[in-house]
């Protein structure tokens, strides 16, 4: 880095801010960045006096989140559960779809294509419908979020089932496995890898069905809120919806990622050996 | 100690007194094979006769994809056969024997499990005493001098480790056969020494009947008691060459005239068959 180059009066001078330059090193850049764009942000708002129905500085934000968290936050929470909801639903679905499709000829040849092809119905399109059906409340939501979310924890579980080597099924066979066994023992865990890289997918399609839901007809969560928001110009309560939005999106992804090295740990080993 | 047969008795069939004891452990009769692959029909092997004795070392030497694989996989039983009959134990093979251990030409690590827990894969299976099978995997694993690996996951291993693993695996379960497909190809040459003596130490231990494919002639003719030789493909059994060298074998052995004698018969015949081209 550029320490190497620093002539010596700059580096006594590091020498003396070391203790704060090591507290500073460990925050990820992207943090430094996002403060960069954040600075940039309400500095450019102050100086060019930008009407806060158009665009809020941060500080704007952060005084809509004081003043309306007691809002924000329970429809947070609605929002939350049906994400979550819907998406523990896809996976109790998709997965064991997954393994029919992969196990049955007639899953495989007689539905496995048709929901290839339903793939091509934007969900939006449909989400009217869900409402006729299942009226204003929670269910037409948790609905969309399990349409949007299950396919790619299906096709990424198939994937991973089929991906089996021959050896790898020889081998099982020449110990005897029972089908029982070898899917198990073998076709599973080898499979999960996979099946993860799928449900990560699933969690940011979650979060967009249920907003996108709640856009369509809702009484409550943050779409909803949004919506409303919107329809008043108040933009910086959007903004503290969206930002809640975000935090959720993450929350849930970083969830999966522990709950992913709890499940997988040889995957991790062989990271941290193959980043070094 | 096994009775090894004289080099003449090559050509004369033997016949026995009685048929219990000599009933070969494994019968292989008019034996053949045809993919049906992308590139249409490929003969992967013409007709094979080989008997094996019980507690016998069998090596199969042959050029790239000639069927050694191929055979070894339908001894086993998880390919079927186009024509003929195998036997082990005079019973048909027409299913997986799962009596037989197997180290397949790829180590066919399970990449999730530690060393260990790779072995222990075996016992599970089968449904064996879990308290037994791992103190025997423990043995095992000390033998190929992985001691300190029990715990490392497959990503943490080099090829030669691995193929070890694979080994130890096979052997778990004590079995009576063991149809080895290049075990040491990936070893460097001081574990590959000390792995043939250990295998044949379990050999004679455990009266362990042995087919055993490999690219190196002088390790086949170190472990065997009989050595076939197979043409390019499609394969057939061209020659089987009888190792008549005293057990135990030591490594001193591979400097004695009649060793170096069968390295020149054996690379004759390799010669003969156009598999080496000298200018
Ligand atoms: N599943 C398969 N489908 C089609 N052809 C195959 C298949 N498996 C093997 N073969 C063919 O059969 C022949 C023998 O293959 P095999 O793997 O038995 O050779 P090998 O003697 O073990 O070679 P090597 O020493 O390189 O391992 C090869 O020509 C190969 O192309
Ligand atoms: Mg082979």
């Amino acid at each position: 880095m550029a320490m190497a180059s620093a002539t010596e009066p700059q580096q006594e001078r590091d020498k003396a801010f070391a203790p704060v330059l090591k507290v500073l090193n460990g925050i990820p850049l992207a943090v430094w960045t996002l403060i960069g764009l954040l600075l940039f942000w309400e500095a450019y708002v102050r100086i060019a006096s930008v009407p806060p129905f158009i665009l809020p500085a941060p500080t704007a934000i952060a005084q809509e989140f004081r003043d309306y968290g007691h809002r924000l936050f329970p429809n947070a929470l609605v929002t939350m559960f049906e994400v979550v909801f819907g998406f523990t639903c896809a996976v109790l679905i998709g997965v064991p779809l997954a393994v029919a499709i992969v196990y049955s000829t007639f899953i495989q040849k007689g539905v496995y294509p048709l929901i290839v092809a339903s793939q091509t119905i934007p969900k939006v399109a449909i989400a009217p419908l869900l409402l006729t059906w299942f009226g204003y409340g929670m269910a037409p939501k948790i609905v969309i979020v399990i349409l949007l979310s299950f396919f790619p924890i299906v096709i990424n579980s198939v994937m991973g089932l089929r991906s089996a080597s021959e050896e790898m099924i020889h081998l099982a066979r020449s110990m005897g496995a029972n089908s029982w066994q070898t899917f198990w023992k073998f076709r599973l865990p080898h499979a999960l890898p996979s099946i993860f890289a799928g449900l990560k997918l699933a969690t940011a399609l979650s979060v967009i069905g249920a907003i996108v839901a709640e856009f369509i007809g809702a009484d409550q969560g943050l779409g909803y809120l949004i919506l409303i928001a919107g329809s008043n110009f108040d933009v910086a309560r959007q903004f503290a919806a969206i930002i809640c939005i975000a935090l959720i999106g993450m929350c849930f992804f970083f969830t999966l990622e522990m709950v992913e090295r709890l499940v997988i740990p040889w995957r991790n080993k062989a990271d941290v050996s193959g980043d070094a | 100690m096994n009775a090894i047969p004289s080099p003449d008795s090559l050509s004369t069939p033997t016949t026995d007194s009685t048929p219990s004891q000599c009933a070969p452990h494994v019968s292989i009769a008019g034996v053949t094979k045809v993919f049906n692959g992308r590139k249409g029909r490929v003969q992967a092997l013409e007709p094979v006769d080989l008997d094996i004795r019980r507690g016998e070392f069998v090596s199969i030497l042959g050029p790239s994809g000639c069927g050694k694989s191929t055979l070894m996989m339908l001894l086993s039983g998880l390919l079927p056969s186009s024509s003929g009959r195998i036997t082990v134990d005079g019973k048909e093979i027409t299913a997986p024997n799962p009596e037989a251990g197997i180290v397949f030409q790829k180590d066919v690590l399970l990449e999730w499990r530690s060393a260990l827990e790779n072995v222990m894969i075996q016992a599970e299976i089968r449904k064996s005493d879990k308290a037994e099978a791992k103190s025997r995997a423990m043995e095992l694993l000390s033998m190929v001098s992985l001691d300190d690996f029990h715990d490392a996951y497959p990503s943490e291993l080099s090829g030669g480790m691995r193929q070890r693993v694979s080994i130890c695996r096979a052997l778990l379960h004590k079995p009576p056969l063991m149809l080895m497909d290049e075990p040491f190809g990936a070893l460097d040459a001081m574990t590959r020494d000390q792995l043939q003596l250990d295998l044949l130490k379990l050999c004679r231990d455990d009266d362990m009947t042995v087919f055993f494919i490999t690219h190196s002639i002088p390790e086949a003719i170190f472990l065997s008691d009989r050595v076939v030789v197979m043409t390019p493909r499609p394969g057939r059994i061209e020659r089987i060459v009888n190792i008549d060298l005293p057990r135990p074998r030591r490594l001193a052995m591979r400097e004695d005239p009649k060793f170096i004698e069968y390295v020149h018969e054996l690379t004759g015949i390799f010669k003969s068959l156009g598999v080496f081209r000298e200018e």
